[in-house]
């Protein structure tokens, strides 16, 4: 399947691990990645709070991007999932705003009709590989490992916005992935929660907690790693954990792994092609777990 | 149908069994704990949570407190957690949210119980209060009403549907690790004071909620938004607040700069600039905070993911600021 590829700026900037890693998992199942390198940043939220219309523009860019090249908008990120979901409701919804948008694009060469899907990773191995072709492709089942979903806020709120309100299993994507490579997912509150990402420059301490507790509760279900779907989670959960672990004075001590990078390690790949080995939680205890190095 | 009730009750005065909760978090960390005890009850199977509760304090267990009075989500008293999630428990139906034959009912880990699902609404309300929570007024004139447009009052009649329910609170990520956090229901009234054509004292406010534990502690999870039941969306208030005051010129806070630093690396690259993100928002004269951030960004350079040196701008970036050009307003 063809997919127009929208990285976003994390994947190619702190966590360079998730770019490599998404690659090999979309070569494994075919998916063919049109990366949309004109593309600009989503905003990320800041800017859509600021000035609407600005976002409209720059995310309608996006979106009119991937219509022409006649395929669905695949992200990586829950946050830029988040965001240009949002975009492209409020542009479909609201004529007024498509209208808008549409005068500022024209003077680029560009406008958007309304038809780009925009879907996240998970949504499409889901979706449309769909879980039986998945499994055929397993290599290494992940057997023995306890392995806590944390989905971050923007894959699952608004539910409007996201197709939740059709989609409800989306919610649990995750899970079935998990338990599909042999894995056992943990169930535990604070999954759908905030990592505390967002606030982490207003309030530091209270967003490292925030992550923190998280973690800490996975742990205490006896999660071995986290997963996760957004590099943004990723970035509060893996390279702050230290931080958080001071703040909080306790040990953490719980790797946390981007989506791909799992897939890949159920695929065969090793951990230091899906760069399993450039974490600041190092990811060794989990690996030898299902008898890997780094 | 056949439910079990699993009801989180607190009663500090006497013993109760059933199954230890986990200690409460600060600031009521010297609290003791809530039990949880097991009902096994038949309900008709249009029958609410609420339905199960009356039943059981009228049936099973009298000394069970509950609060609720208008059974139809106007009062807004019996918001509680249900399955770890705020609802009304008049509005939400048994059916609904059982999960393997049980559902599970308490007051949430950051509402202190007086008893049992009855939670202390005092701290809630201490934070309404202190927004301010009505209008000063700009004189009027004695011969006359007040008269405001319409529109106005379009802008304004999201939040007017707010019942104080405390949902919104309960599951609030930022007030669960900082109780000083204005939270999203003062924050969603400040919005409705704030932005009415007959308050005087639009400045102040705006001023006051762009401190620190206001506007900008917000953590923007739309948890308040999707847990409302009566869609006053608190997160999409908080955020108009945050523009009016960067309109108004508050700017001197973590989270403007953090807006502007973040719209100023996407105008210039086309995307965003990372290393220059976070001193940029915390101000690059606040020498404490700087050094505060240091050692991530030592343990993102020993795991070698520090995002390079070297910013590189996006093939397509000149039609990005065409676009900021033609429509950044303030961002520009």
């Amino acid at each position: 399947m063809k997919v127009a590829f929208w990285p976003g700026c994390v994947s190619k900037g702190a966590c360079p691990e998730l770019y490599v890693s998404t690659h090999k998992v979309a070569e494994a199942l075919g998916i063919e990645l049109h990366e949309l390198t004109e593309a600009p940043c989503t905003g990320a939220g800041v800017l859509s709070e600021q000035n609407p219309a600005l976002a409209d523009s720059l995310n309608g860019l996006t979106l009119a991007m991937a219509e022409k090249l006649g395929a669905d908008l695949m992200t990586i990120c829950s946050t830029c999932q988040g965001v240009l979901s949002n975009h492209n409701y409020q542009l479909t919804h609201k004529p007024e705003r498509m209208e808008r948008a549409n005068a500022v694009l024209s003077e680029q060469g560009y406008t958007y009709k309304g038809t780009t899907k925009v879907k996240h990773l998970l949504w499409i191995l889901v979706e449309d590989i769909g879980l039986d072709k998945i499994r055929s492709l397993v290599k290494r089942k992940l057997t023995g490992l306890k392995i806590a979903p944390f989905y971050g806020c923007y894959i699952l709120r608004p539910e409007e916005y996201l197709g939740l309100r059709e989609k409800p299993e989306r919610k649990n994507y995750l899970e079935q992935i998990i338990s599909i490579i042999g894995g056992e997912p943990v169930e535990y509150h604070g999954k759908s929660k905030c990592c505390g990402f967002p606030m982490v420059t207003m309030n530091r301490d209270k967003a490292l907690m925030m992550g923190g507790n998280h973690i800490m509760e996975a742990k205490s279900k006896g999660a071995d790693l986290l997963v996760t779907p957004c590099p943004l989670c990723h970035l509060n959960l893996d390279a702050q954990q230290p931080d958080a672990a001071r703040v909080m004075k306790q040990t953490i001590d719980v790797p946390i792994f981007h989506l791909p990078q799992l897939l890949g390690l159920a695929f065969g790949f090793s951990p230091e092609e899906l760069r399993l080995d450039h974490h600041v939680v190092p990811t060794t205890k989990a690996l030898e777990k299902v008898e890997l190095k780094v | 149908m056949h439910v079990k009730m699993v009801v989180g009750r607190y009663a500090p005065d006497r013993k109760l069994d059933g199954e230890l909760g986990a200690p409460y978090p600060p600031p009521y960390a010297d609290k003791p704990r809530k039990t949880y005890q097991t009902f096994e009850i038949d309900l008709h199977d249009e029958a609410m949570v609420l339905d199960g509760l009356i039943h059981i304090r009228e049936h099973v267990d009298e000394s069970l407190v509950v609060r609720c009075s208008c059974r139809c989500a106007i009062c807004g008293s019996c918001a509680m957690w249900i399955n770890g999630h705020a609802k009304l428990a008049c509005t939400t139906k048994m059916k609904d949210v059982i999960e393997n034959g049980a559902v599970r009912v308490e007051a949430p880990p950051s509402m202190m119980p007086v008893r049992d699902l009855v939670w202390d609404m005092g701290p809630f309300m201490e934070k309404m209060r202190s927004v301010k929570p009505w209008l000063e007024g700009k004189p009027v004139s004695p011969d006359e009403e007040y008269r405001v447009p319409n529109e106005a009052m379009d802008e304004l009649v999201q939040e007017v549907s707010c019942i104080s329910c405390g949902a919104c609170l309960m599951d609030c990520e930022s007030y669960a690790v900082n109780d000083k956090f204005l939270g999203p229901h003062a924050l969603a009234r400040a919005y409705r004071y704030a932005n009415d054509p007959r308050d005087s004292m639009q400045q102040e406010r705006l001023k006051e909620y762009s401190d620190p534990n206001g506007v900008w502690d917000c953590t923007h999870c739309y948890e308040c938004v999707h847990v409302c039941p009566k869609g006053v969306a608190p997160l999409e208030q908080i955020l108009k607040i945050r523009q009016m005051s960067v309109a108004a010129g508050y700017t001197n806070n973590a989270g403007t700069r953090h807006a502007l630093a973040f719209a100023e690396s996407v105008r210039d690259s086309g995307r965003l600039n990372e290393l220059t993100l976070m001193p940029k928002s915390l101000g690059l004269f606040n020498i404490k905070a700087q050094l505060q951030s240091l050692p991530s960004a030592f343990n993102l350079l020993r795991a070698g993911k520090l995002p390079p040196i070297i910013h590189h701008k996006i093939p397509g970036v000149t039609r990005v600021k065409a676009i900021f050009k033609k429509v950044g307003g303030p961002l520009t």
